[in-house]
């Protein structure tokens, strides 16, 4: 079960930026976006789909806009996948407010992806904990820790939650 | 297709990680309607540009007041960009709308079909004292037209501080758009210049002040 109390502000996300380089908010937030915005786009479209990822990817990157410079603020990549990931959790629940059936998979939108199209229902259809923490270390390329991270849960449970979501997916894709 | 080999399992992983990358395309347009929702929120502190002109490639820069900084082209970008953090904010946003009067207005400069700059201006980067009234004097030199280091140094009120003034043109944060390269040696020499010595005589010779 996905821990749901995580609807955090981006300072509550307590990963520390490398040794060595500049304080966040000192740095240009332009290269902290072009650094991350490949991956943050990626996750989003893995846990909203393509259509409404560049909604929470404009929210993602606002929220952390806002609180670059401030104190607290931290610039890491886990950081923001941190951000994006309640920004998708927010999207789901107020999804789920509406009237529409709530389970649908991702719409995927683009010609170019359908031999993906497979894949990516599959991972849609994984249980909330797992899809994230997939899509987390897959599709944004996150270590276990950095996941851990971004989901404000253990470093062992996100290895587990990994490693959970791979076996299943792979069971399916086994049964065909 | 029954075992499940440990091929099978970096295929999937492998399919995992390419899923959902986006083109560069895709996520220069995502980064673009997040730099204009951020402008939109009064979030973007110093916004930058870059334009490519017959003599090299300027970074601009500019905050909500105006054009803040224009970097030459043997500036390193990403350093100035550091630097406009460091300085102003770290605020700092590709946002092409903010940018958009000074490349129209530079583009004409180049082309020879511009003689004078309408933009507003953010002296925050410009030294204080002295050295910032001789560069608001610089302004008022008109194009086609030179000044000396020491004629320059009487305007702002000391006529013997021409070393001053020259200190004060070389520190000057928005070059071309307040125009130091017309500042020269009382000799007729060019002088130094941010630029290069042969920019300056570049940025002469489009005036036609040198032939």
């Amino acid at each position: 079960m996905e821990a749901r109390t995580e609807t955090l502000e981006p300072s509550q996300g307590r990963a520390s930026a490398p040794a060595g380089e500049a304080a966040p908010g000192r740095r240009p937030f332009q290269a902290f976006l072009d650094e991350h915005r490949g991956p943050v786009l990626g996750y989003l479209r893995s846990m909203v789909g393509a259509v409404d990822a560049d909604d929470c990817f404009q929210e993602t990157f606002l929220a952390a806009l806002r609180a670059w410079g401030a104190q607290d603020s931290e610039g890491s990549r886990a950081w923001v996948m941190r951000i994006a990931h309640n920004k998708a959790v927010d999207h789901h629940r107020s999804r789920a407010r509406r009237p529409e059936p709530r389970d649908e998979l991702p719409e995927v939108s683009s010609e170019d992806a359908q031999p993906d199209d497979e894949l990516w229902a599959r991972v849609g259809s994984l249980p909330d904990g797992q899809r994230s923490a997939v899509g987390l270390r897959y599709v944004a390329g996150l270590s276990h820790r950095e996941v851990g991270v971004a989901l404000g849960c253990s470093e062992a449970a996100a290895r587990r939650r990994v490693a959970d979501g791979l076996s299943r997916l792979r069971k399916q894709i086994h049964e065909g | 297709m029954q075992t499940l080999s440990r091929t099978k399992d970096e295929d999937l992983e492998t399919a995992l990680e390419a899923l959902g990358v986006p083109s560069a395309d895709e996520a220069d347009r995502a980064a673009q309607a997040f730099a204009v929702a951020a402008d939109r929120a009064g979030l973007v502190d110093v916004a930058y540009g870059r334009l490519d002109t017959p003599m090299g490639e300027l970074t601009l820069a500019a905050t909500e007041q105006g054009v803040v900084e224009v970097a030459l082209p043997n500036r390193d970008p990403d350093e100035v960009l550091a630097t406009l953090a460091t300085r102003i904010s770290g605020r700092v946003v590709r946002l092409a709308k903010r940018i958009d009067p000074a490349r129209r207005e530079l583009d004409e400069y180049f082309a020879g079909t511009r003689r004078e700059f309408d933009l507003e201006l953010d002296w925050r980067l410009a030294k204080g004292g002295f050295y910032g009234q001789v560069l608001r004097r610089i302004s008022e030199v008109p194009y086609g037209s030179t000044l000396s280091y020491g004629e320059l140094a009487g305007r702002a009120g000391n006529r013997r501080a021409h070393r001053a003034a020259g200190t004060a043109c070389g520190s000057n944060p928005i070059p071309i758009l307040v125009p130091c390269h017309r500042i020269l040696q009382s000799g007729g020499g060019t002088g130094n210049y941010g630029g290069g010595p042969e920019m300056k005589r570049r940025l002469l010779r489009l005036e036609g002040v040198l032939d």
